[in-house]
């Protein structure tokens, strides 16, 4: 009984993202669809595996955010073996948690997406990337750097690996922290204060610049779910989940892991393979909602942190009736993020028993199902597992981040192209817009692959005959 | 009286040592610091020539012979590196590579598996034959255990280990070539055979194919030297 699994994400997607512009007769734009990869194939070959295991295996899905994997599969499996880690150990994973948050949003925003905040979307592609930015702006493009670095060293030290640290399992984590390492990384954050200092002042700058785009990138009202600790604080690793209406309302609060899939149902469309996250109550599309870090500050209170909360309430400003719509606002908000995650590493590192050496809780199967959520850069993340009394895995379920802002990327490179795509053609510059739109929300295939700032994409129009008219392939 | 009749003088890679009639190749090889590799002897266990790793030539005979179960005698001359036991080494291990599945990367004995090991010491960058992708079970039902079959590569040192050892002889092989399987007892499920828990198996296990649950995420490595020792302990006694 031999089979063969192949995965090959080059022929099933071109370039992993593609954008279809639909024409009407008259050459103005009627539909516009983002199509992605998601990664279905691991729940199928995870069948049959001891659960112990899906923390590795899980992690493999991506080179960018591995920890939140890791994270909630771990957390799936300790809700199977029915423990609560010890607290020392849920506190060195939510600051694994956080570095891996600092280094993949470091990523987005500095490698990413400052070439065309600090370049100009119209800018020659031939220099618009991180490369560029150290050219025009070097204080600027090494602070990124520096601080991707801060993120990876942090990780590195912790699990001993920079990409898929082994460290954390079922159970928590598989070593203490030495407090030579505590050291080491309490060295590291007087730089990394700095670093996002700078980022954050020169962001104020130019942000006012961006008026016109902050008007179309995805400039809607939707929901808007994240992860809050019970007083309504920012949270990463545990906590509960959150659902913020158009208005600011709260939808439905303290949702768990267990409850996740009761409150949030999957659609499918025909032109994409990433299934579309709704809250079930309101039904699809209309249940759709945001994940990611402009969520996040939508629905906290505060960042139980000081500098962040001064952040916090600037970015409450920007919108006096409710949350904040634009998407354009991703990047602020990933600094604020960063800002929090480098304050939180520090009190963590300052929790008395940050270097205890009870790490690790042990246990059985003591449930035959299992779900864990925790927040990747990029969003929520929810793993759900079965197993049988063995502990082998008989059924898995992922929702990534990507399948949750899926219908806020469609509806806003729509946006975006019936407002810059005039008389059925389109320039580099509008190509880059359309793009930038889509690189707001960070989706997961502006992966490792990608080479300075420029995501593998193809962008085609087609006219109401169902022809291809236009077709740029980058 | 001469005890001339039980030494052998032969030749190992153009050395000259000596032997006790009955050694093996191999036991003479290692006395004298020449290496071979092997992958299903251990010291410790008897040997059954399983992996045919060990390969060597013997002058004036074109057959291979695995030194881990063939006797010295006099004069004899022997070759352990050339070009075409080089050749027959990687094809094994692409062979054991290609016929199961071993994924390293996600493997509890990743950095710790002397399958592993061998293929980066004999220089094994690719495998040449198609995978074979075989869906093969893995056995959890042990509280303390798992086997894995994708990793496992018959060399049948837990079977040993359990029999001589142990004396339990939970382990045995099931079926024949390519289709054959470690079964527990009667091909029962090892959490419900007669395994005395004592972790033998999972420390001799060349591989990943045997290990500890509670091992998962952390470093797994193996100690199979406690044989040697516990043998020396109870030949005392
Ligand atoms: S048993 Fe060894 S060779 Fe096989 S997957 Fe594990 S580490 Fe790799
Ligand atoms: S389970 Fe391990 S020790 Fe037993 S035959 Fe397989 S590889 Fe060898
Ligand atoms: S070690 Fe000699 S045949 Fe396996």
């Amino acid at each position: 009984m031999s089979q063969t699994i192949t995965i090959d994400p080059v022929t099933r997607l071109e370039g992993h993202g593609k954008i279809t512009i639909h024409l009407n007769d008259q050459g103005e734009v009627e539909n516009a669809n983002f199509h992605v990869t998601q990664v279905r194939g691991f729940e199928k070959f995870s069948e049959g595996r001891p659960f112990y295991e899906m923390p590795s295996l899980m992690a493999r899905i991506c080179g960018i955010c591995p920890v939140s994997h890791l994270i909630a599969s771990a957390k799936a499996c300790e809700a199977i073996m029915s423990v609560r880690i010890p607290h020392t150990a849920a506190q060195l994973r939510r600051m694994l948690n956080l570095a891996q948050m600092v280094q993949s949003h470091a990523l987005s925003f500095f490698y990413l997406s400052s070439p065309d905040l600090l370049l100009g979307m119209e800018s020659d592609p031939q220099t618009r990337h991180i490369f560029g930015v150290v050219g025009a702006k070097p204080e600027l493009g090494r602070a990124g750097i520096a601080l991707r670095r801060f993120g990876q060293h942090i990780i590195e030290l912790l699990g001993n690996k920079r990409i898929h640290p082994g460290w954390v399992v079922p159970g928590g984590v598989t070593e203490p922290l030495a407090s030579a390492k505590r050291d080491e990384i309490l060295g590291m954050i007087p730089e990394a204060y700095a670093n996002i200092e700078l980022a954050l002042r020169w962001y104020k700058q130019i942000a006012e610049t961006f008026a016109p785009e902050i008007e179309v990138f995805a400039n809607f009202a939707s929901l808007y779910m994240g992860l809050i600790n019970e007083d309504e604080s920012i949270e990463f690793t545990d906590g509960a989940l959150r659902l913020m209406g158009a208005r600011g309302e709260i939808v439905a609060d303290g949702i768990t892991a267990a409850q996740f899939p009761e409150v949030i149902g999957e659609a499918v469309e025909p032109y994409s393979y990433t299934k579309f996250a709704y809250y079930k109550p309101l039904g699809y599309p209309d249940g759709s909602y945001r994940v990611g870090p402009l969520a996040r500050l939508n629905i906290a209170k505060s960042m139980g942190t000081p500098m962040a909360d001064g952040e916090l309430s600037l970015f409450k400003q920007i919108s006096d009736d409710g949350p904040v719509q634009s998407s354009f606002y991703y990047h602020y908000a990933r600094l604020i993020d960063i800002l929090h995650g480098i304050e939180k590493i520090e009190m963590i590192l300052s929790d008395p028993l940050i270097l205890d050496k009870h790490v690790r809780a042990t246990a059985g199967v003591n449930r035959l199902e299992g779900a864990g959520q925790a927040e990747a850069p990029r969003g929520t993340l929810h793993h759900h597992y079965k197993v049988d009394e063995n502990g082998l895995i008989t059924w898995a379920n992922l929702v990534i981040a990507t399948g949750q802002n899926n219908n806020a990327m469609n509806k806003g490179v729509l946006q975006a192209a019936k407002h810059y795509v005039k008389d059925g053609k389109f320039t580099e510059g509008i190509l880059n817009r359309v793009e930038a739109v889509v690189r707001t929300f960070d989706p997961c295939l502006s992966c490792s692959t990608h080479a300075f700032g420029q995501m593998p994409l193809a962008i085609s129009l087609v006219s109401a005959e169902g022809e291809v008219v236009d077709r740029v392939v980058r | 009286m001469s005890t001339s009749v039980d030494v052998k003088t032969l030749l190992i890679d153009g050395q000259e040592v000596s032997a006790r009639s009955g050694q093996t190749i191999l036991e003479v090889a290692k006395e004298n610091d020449i290496y071979i590799p092997t992958l299903c002897h251990l010291d410790g266990l008897s040997d059954v020539g399983a992996c045919r790793l060990c390969v060597v030539e013997i002058k004036g005979n074109n057959k291979l012979f695995p030194a881990c179960v063939t006797s010295v005698f006099e004069g004899m001359e022997v070759t352990t590196v050339t070009e075409r036991l080089q050749k027959h080494r990687l094809t094994i291990l692409e062979m054991l590579f290609a016929e199961r599945n071993h994924i390293c990367s996600v493997c509890v004995a990743n950095g710790h598996c002397e399958l592993q090991t061998l293929g980066q010491e004999q220089g094994l960058t690719h495998v040449r034959l198609p995978y074979r992708n075989p869906e093969l079970p893995v056995d959890a039902s042990h509280e303390r255990f798992t086997l894995d079959h994708n990793r496992c590569i018959m060399c049948t040192r837990c079977v040993r280990v359990c029999a001589e050892i142990e004396g339990a002889h939970v382990w045995d092989v099931m079926g024949r070539g390519i289709d054959s399987m470690i079964i527990s007892d009667l091909h029962e499920e090892w959490g419900k055979s007669s395994c005395t828990r004592c972790g033998k198996c999972v420390q001799v296990c060349p591989t990943g194919a045997l290990f500890d649950k509670s091992k998962i995420g952390s470093d797994h490595p193996k100690y199979p030297d406690f044989l040697p020792n516990l043998n020396l302990m109870r030949e005392a006694q």
